[in-house]
């Protein structure tokens, strides 16, 4: 089911069979990956899958080693002005000036944006609750993070790329960053690309996804696609069983004696026609959470 | 309008919103003519993308169970139309499946369930009377 030509509308980030290598480890391997223009791109994947790397590329902070990255259908490498003029960033550790103030560093990152809007981000910063005469070195991780959501979204980006927003963070800076993220699509054609290995967060508000593994792409689609494709069914055979027979489509399988539980990639049609296939009845059906998907995948 | 979104037990968001919008019009907490919250209100509310909600009114409209009008909003519609009558009905028996599939398996006679359901009815009466 991997979809790589998903949409007519333009790509904002079109990577095209990229590899990269640090030392002997693969960190990107032929990844080819298209994020179109508008709704939210969820990225995910374990630690050291290769998301942190894949932003980077699309940041124009690594080059290719292999393959190509056009962010815009601008190379970010090549033409930094075109491209991170327009993208708003939240890296993973939030690296952001320590000895700045928090009104400095709003001024400060002014000064690399034209379409920085001033009345925006004063309303950031009381929504926030942030003192403009606070240090950054003195705020709380929770502050902190928000303090570099308002510079990542004070420009009104076209793109918001956020690198593991949550990780780290209470619910409630959590929730100002989701907030962040739906407030940043509703405006008509902005597009967030997000990285999170918090399930729940990328399938409440992701509308795309890609599963990274291991530095390769293993799925990617529309998140509705993946819901309506990956069920868990229970089988029933009319004998016990040492060993389950195989499904098409099945990830995984557990169970005993007369009943399987398998995880399937397939639509429940195609699924109940392979059980009658196999000569047994299905018990139970259902969707699978983002979570289980995950794992299955990564699993298989 | 409270509605609360799960995603441990693998339901679409957008299916969670239509059915738990579907039952509180069935079950009177929303009104004909209530208006629902704005896409983009409820989409921040729930913390779900604004797409997700969209979808979910698309289908409770196409069930005939809200309308958009044409100046600005989306209202619960009138609960007398055959459509809406349909979809009520195709809760109950959602329900009613789940209910005689637990009876089978509790190895309850569906004699017995029936006479538990007049059983009920009569029991929940003056519960219902008041409200």
């Amino acid at each position: 089911m991997s979809d790589p030509f998903p949409s007519s509308a333009p790509a904002v980030v079109h990577i095209s069979r990229v590899t990269r290598q640090f030392g002997t480890k693969t960190a990107l391997d032929d990844v080819t990956l298209i994020v179109p223009r508008g709704g939210v791109f969820g990225l995910i994947g374990g630690n050291g899958a290769g998301k942190t790397t894949l932003i980077k590329h699309i940041l124009g902070m690594l080059k290719p080693q292999a393959g190509s990255v056009q962010v815009f259908g601008l190379d970010p490498v090549a033409n930094p002005v075109g491209t991170l003029g327009r993208i708003g960033y939240l890296s993973e550790d939030r690296d952001l000036p320590n000895w700045m103030r928090v009104g400095e560093l709003m001024r400060y990152t002014r000064a690399f944006f034209p379409n920085w809007d001033d009345a925006y981000a004063e309303e950031l910063r009381t929504a926030f609750d942030l003192d403009p005469q606070a240090k950054v070195q003195t705020l709380s991780r929770g502050q902190r993070a928000r303090t570099g959501l308002l510079v990542a979204l004070a420009h009104r980006p076209d793109l918001l790329v956020l690198d593991e927003p949550s990780s780290g963070l209470d619910p409630v800076v959590r929730r100002d960053i989701l907030g962040a993220i739906i407030r940043t699509i509703a405006d008509e054609g902005r597009t967030v690309l997000f990285s999170s290995h918090l399930l729940d967060e990328v399938e409440r508000v992701a509308d795309r996804v890609a599963i990274i593994h291991q530095g390769r792409i293993v799925l990617t689609a529309p998140m509705d696609e993946i819901k309506d494709t990956h069920r868990r069914v229970t089988l029933r055979f009319g004998q016990s069983l040492d060993r389950p027979p195989t499904l098409v489509g099945a990830l995984s399988c557990a169970g005993g004696g007369t009943e399987w539980t398998y995880i399937c990639n397939g639509e429940s049609g195609q699924l109940r026609r392979a059980a009658d296939a196999l000569g047994a009845t299905v018990v139970d059906e259902a969707s699978l959470s983002l979570d289980e998907v995950f794992v299955s995948r990564v699993r298989s | 309008m409270q509605i609360h979104i799960s995603t441990n037990d693998g339901v679409a968001i957008y299916l969670q919103i239509v059915n738990q919008i579907k039952y509180l019009v069935a079950s009177g907490r929303l009104a004909p003519g209530n208006e629902l919250p704005a896409i983009r209100v409820l989409a921040e509310r729930l913390v779900v993308n604004p797409n997700t909600v969209a979808r979910a009114y698309r289908e409770l409209e196409a069930a005939g169970i809200v309308e958009k009008r044409r100046t600005a909003g989306t209202f619960v519609s009138d609960q007398g139309s055959p459509l809406a009558r349909r979809e009520r009905i195709k809760i109950l028996t959602e329900r009613i499946d789940a209910l005689l599939a637990e009876a089978r398996q509790l190895d309850i006679a569906f004699a017995d369930v029936v006479k538990l359901v007049e059983q009920r009815h009569t029991a929940l009466q003056p519960a219902r009377s008041e409200s």
